[in-house]
């Protein structure tokens, strides 16, 4: 197989995009999708300053260094979320990262300045481990990016991912959330604007940018994910790539081009039914933030024991499920 | 040859040489949802393998979004 640009050594097919590259020319790809991205959706400019919100994992990892390749001022946010051992071994993957690259990582230990680690917080709030991780993460990285004085915050965020979600929320017909579904979100009182700069490459094909730019990520998945909803998603739509390549990229920027306009932004603006949490001052529907009585109810328990949650069987994504 | 898995991480023996296509076919990965990896750097779908390589198969699917 040879690279469709200079006719070397292919390593990597692409079969969306009817082609396949050598090193130099997928990575060449990569950085080309970002700034065509950036620039289709004026997400920010070569002057601003730019958080990225960091996992250790190869997504956030990948968008900082392409973000670092085409020049930005970035800087990284990684909050430890006390997940056992996966915690442990994450923070470390983003310090080497942010050590080798000379850049500056803001790091926020969610047990140590809160009091709560993920798997007790979503025991005490009776909530699934990720949707106690999202809110916990939502208001950390709003928060470090306004406290921070930055312009906007960047998440590693896929063409996986959002088509996942994009078919989460269709099939349910959520409609406050499909108005919300766009790579770029404005800044609102409280709220940093935040984009997603990696909506045009998979996760395959940023796992594949890691491993050619020898960044060394946690493959591991978290051991907080079974069972996930997107998971299952994401098996589906990777079914219907095989058979139809493209047809991911298709879903997603269709919608963004014929279906996302219909969605009225009005439901999935709630800003003018917005105050100040009494507490913390994020913005909030109530008297006390979703954040805030996250950190009430999780304060005191009993931390919770991690055990191994992964399935012995395979799913044919390569994932346990 | 050998095949590195993960999730849960083990080891299977296969006889080679056999194309990455039909390693996927024989052990039913989806080729969208992993990576072929052999000596440090990725290999495509085309490409085969030796009765004496040794390949992983990584997965590069994760569960946030």
């Amino acid at each position: 197989m040879k690279c469709t640009v200079c006719r070397g050594p292919a390593v990597i097919d692409l079969r969306r995009h009817n082609s396949n590259f050598c090193v130099d020319h997928f990575l060449r790809f990569c950085r080309d999708q970002v700034r065509r991205t950036i620039d289709e959706f004026e997400m920010f400019a070569p002057t601003d300053r730019v958080l990225v919100a960091v996992s250790g994992g190869k997504d956030s990892l990948a968008i900082w260094d392409l973000l670092m390749e085409l020049g930005y001022s970035v800087d990284g946010l990684y909050v430890g979320l006390g997940i056992g051992e996966y915690s442990d071994a994450s923070g470390e993957h983003a310090r080497r990262f942010a050590s080798s690259r000379g850049a500056t990582l803001i790091e926020v230990d969610l047990p140590g300045t809160y009091g709560y680690d993920i798997p007790t917080g979503a025991r005490a709030a009776r909530r699934a481990p990720c949707s106690a991780c999202g809110l916990t993460k939502r208001h950390l990285f709003d928060a470090a990016a306004i406290d921070g004085g930055y312009d906007v915050l960047v998440t590693g965020h896929n063409l996986d991912d959002e088509a996942a979600v994009l078919f989460g929320n269709t099939i349910k017909w959520h409609t406050e959330y499909l108005a919300r579904q766009a790579p770029v979100l404005p800044a609102r009182a409280g709220f940093p604007r935040k984009v997603k700069p990696l909506v045009r490459l998979s996760e395959r094909e940023m796992a594949a940018y890691c491993v050619l730019s020898r960044i060394d990520y946690i493959v591991d998945e978290c051991p907080m994910a079974a069972g996930n909803r997107h998971l299952g998603y994401k098996e589906v739509l990777n079914d219907l790539e095989a058979r139809s390549p493209g047809a991911k990229a298709d879903f997603y920027f269709n919608f963004l081009r014929s279906a996302a306009g219909h969605f009225n932004a009005e439901d999935a603006d709630s800003s003018g039914a917005l105050r100040e949490c009494e507490r913390c001052g994020a913005p909030s529907s109530g008297e006390v933030c979703a954040f805030c009585r996250l950190v009430e109810r999780a304060g005191g328990s009993q931390p919770v024991t991690l055990s191994p949650t992964r399935s012995s069987s395979p799913s044919r994504n390569g994932a346990s499920s | 040859m050998i095949v590195k898995l993960r999730n849960p991480a083990r080891e299977l023996t296969v006889r080679g040489p056999m194309s990455v296509t039909k390693l996927f076919n024989q052990l039913d990965v989806n080729r969208e949802s992993v990576l072929v990896i052999c000596n440090g750097t990725l290999i495509p779908s085309d490409a085969m393998l030796d009765d004496d390589a040794v390949v992983e198969i990584r997965p590069v699917i994760s569960g946030g979004a």
